[in-house]
């Protein structure tokens, strides 16, 4: 629900963050630094936020954001919004300790919020097999008294029929639930990664069941749309992007002196009144 | 905290043992019954899930008081304070607030040995995005603790457990409170300004300046710095104008220490004025020792300040 329910994920936050309708000029500006960033420039590639659509911050550190979104869920309990929080991170972040902690307090406190990996098989360059004793990551939510379960990443129609039902649960006050998102992650881990650690077969084979080739196949064949509607989708898009990442580069950088704004909200000395 | 969470709904405490147990040293004693479990909320050993909660909640809005049984436990969650309490209003350009007070016990108490002794304010004032207060009376613990509650931006509130039980003269009206980023001068005096703050000032320092006062003749003008960050440079450098002498007494280590800190933004602006090198009072550069007599040793004594400011006096 648009208006309050609330998402916030690891650095992987490009996708979610144009899901959530922010504007690819805004996004290319953050990643180039501009001051028409999404952060005014000063959060970078893996710092996206937007308040007005409930984006709560692309955040850095492997599993770093996991108890803010827990306050997050705890928030929107406490002021009885009837919002939910999206909380979204990769296989990676499974391992740190702050997946436990928050995790458990989540299920004890029956906090609104939809824990949600993003796996991808792979943590920088460590396949998953070779960083989770357990393979089937499902089971990291096992022990929490709350829905665990692995859904198919990649299927559009799944995962919003998932979300629903978590949403739907965390919104009736019956607690968190626990979703692994099996997908692929079909690029290197930056542009530096040469991908060494994984065969082009391998890569490949994955591209077939990129998403949006699933969907719209799926679309095709139950005649939603045709295949001059999707060409026209693609080309909109691509137009979408080319003008939105020509805008963003012609966009100023931020005033030197900006670097010293934001940092604190209060003027100090600071007294109440 | 009782008189903050009657004024706004938005306040709740969070911490371990801060409910049922009514407090792990009695601080939160009654509020349970008071406000009830949604606003007074035990939590499990998390400390970076229950301090993050904290920050995540303040973005959405609320005011947390987020209660660590002692800030040497905040070691575990380290990335919550620095990263994300102190980051998030500048990684967004100022899109959210993060009005959460931190506090709990810090420092040195009583033989607790190493893990439980930390001074983790160095650790906190060097962080742009955090304020960082520590009180030295009962009453600034009531009037600092108001304003870092009301305060929108993120404070880490530095008490001491060998401080709650102090007495001493708390004003009752319901909106005392006392400025944050003001130094106090606590006794003007003409020969040597004395820069302390929290537990250090009310352990050695105030008995020092008594004991300079009665047995050598030196006057004393004593600051309690109560805002570590921002720090005062101010209040101290006019001071130390008036004086022309300076000795800075606290119990972290000295290399990267607290005083060094404040030693770096003073000594520069106040070269000039100077008659003396300042003098940095701190303790031992050891693991904190948990044998009373060791303990005790290792820490900056009347005996060790006296000498410092003797020193910086040439007598």
């Amino acid at each position: 629900q648009k208006d309050k329910d609330k998402l916030i994920n690891g650095y992987r936050c490009h996708g979610h963050s144009l899901a959530l309708g922010m504007s690819p000029r805004a996004c290319f500006a953050e990643l180039f630094g501009k001051s028409t960033g999404c952060s005014k420039g000063k959060g970078g590639s893996m710092h996206f936020f937007d308040a007005s659509v409930g984006n709560c911050g692309g955040h850095g550190i492997v599993g770093g954001h996991l108890p803010l979104g827990l306050g997050l869920a705890f928030a929107q309990a406490y002021q009885k919004t009837g919002g939910v929080t999206f909380c979204l991170f990769g296989d990676g972040a499974i391992n740190q300790g702050t997946h436990n902690e928050a995790l458990n307090m989540a299920s004890l406190m029956k906090a609104p919020v939809i824990w949600i990996v993003e796996n991808n098989g792979v943590a920088m360059g460590t396949q998953v097999a070779r960083h989770s004793a357990d393979k089937d990551l499902a089971e990291r939510g096992s022990g929490y008294n709350m829905p665990h379960r692995n859904i198919d990443g990649n299927d559009v129609d799944t995962v919003i029929a998932e979300m629903t039902e978590a949403a739907n649960r965390a919104r009736a006050g019956e607690g968190p639930s626990y979703l692994v998102a099996n997908t692929y992650r079909f690029r290197g881990h930056s542009m530096s990664d040469a991908m060494a650690y994984r065969s082009k077969e391998e890569a490949e084979a994955a591209k077939l069941r990129d998403p949006i080739t699933l969907y719209s196949a799926r679309l095709k064949q139950k005649g939603i749309v045709s295949d001059e509607q999707i060409e026209t989708m693609l080309e909109e898009v691509a137009a979408q992007v080319s003008e939105a990442t020509a805008q963003a580069e012609a966009d100023p950088n931020p005033p030197l002196d900006d670097r010293f704004n934001d940092v604190l909200a209060e003027q100090y000395p600071y007294q109440p009144e | 905290m009782v008189e903050e969470m009657e004024r706004d709904e938005n306040v709740f405490l969070m911490g371990e043992e801060v409910a049922e147990y009514n407090g792990a040293y009695k601080v939160s004693k009654g509020m349970l019954d008071k406000f009830g479990a949604k606003r007074v909320i035990d939590t499990p050993i998390s400390e970076a899930a229950f301090s993050g909660l904290g920050i995540g909640a303040a973005t959405l809005g609320l005011r947390p008081i987020i209660e660590f049984m002692s800030w040497s436990f905040t070691l575990v969650c380290l990335d919550q304070l620095v990263n994300n309490a102190a980051n998030v209003r500048y990684m967004s350009g100022g899109q959210f607030k993060v009005p959460v007070t931190f506090r709990g016990g810090n420092g040195i108490a009583h033989q607790l040995g190493a893990t439980h002794s930390h001074r983790m304010e160095s650790v906190y004032a060097r962080i742009p995005g955090l304020i960082v207060v520590t009180p030295s009376t009962p009453a600034e613990a009531k009037g600092l603790l108001k304003s870092s509650i009301r305060c929108d931006d993120p404070v880490i509130f530095l008490e001491n457990e060998k401080m709650l039980n102090d007495k001493g003269d708390v004003p009752d009206d319901n909106n005392f409170t006392l400025p944050l980023g003001v130094a106090n001068v606590e006794r003007e005096g003409a020969d040597v300004t004395l820069i302390s703050y929290g537990r250090p000032l009310q352990r050695v320092v105030r008995p020092a300046v008594e004991a300079l006062a009665q047995d050598h003749g030196i006057d004393v003008e004593l600051i309690d710095v109560r805002t570590l960050r921002p720090l005062d440079t101010k209040t101290l450098l006019n001071s130390i104008a008036k004086t022309h002498r300076c000795v800075i007494v606290d119990e972290d280590w000295g290399y990267c220490g607290m005083g060094s800190g404040i030693l770096y933004r003073i000594q520069e602006p106040a070269f000039d004025d100077l008659d003396a090198p300042i003098k940095y009072v701190h303790s031992d550069e050891i693991p904190v020792p948990y044998n009373h007599y060791l303990e005790e040793a290792m820490m900056p004594s009347v005996d060790r300040i006296v000498s410092a400011v003797k020193e910086v006096c040439y007598r």
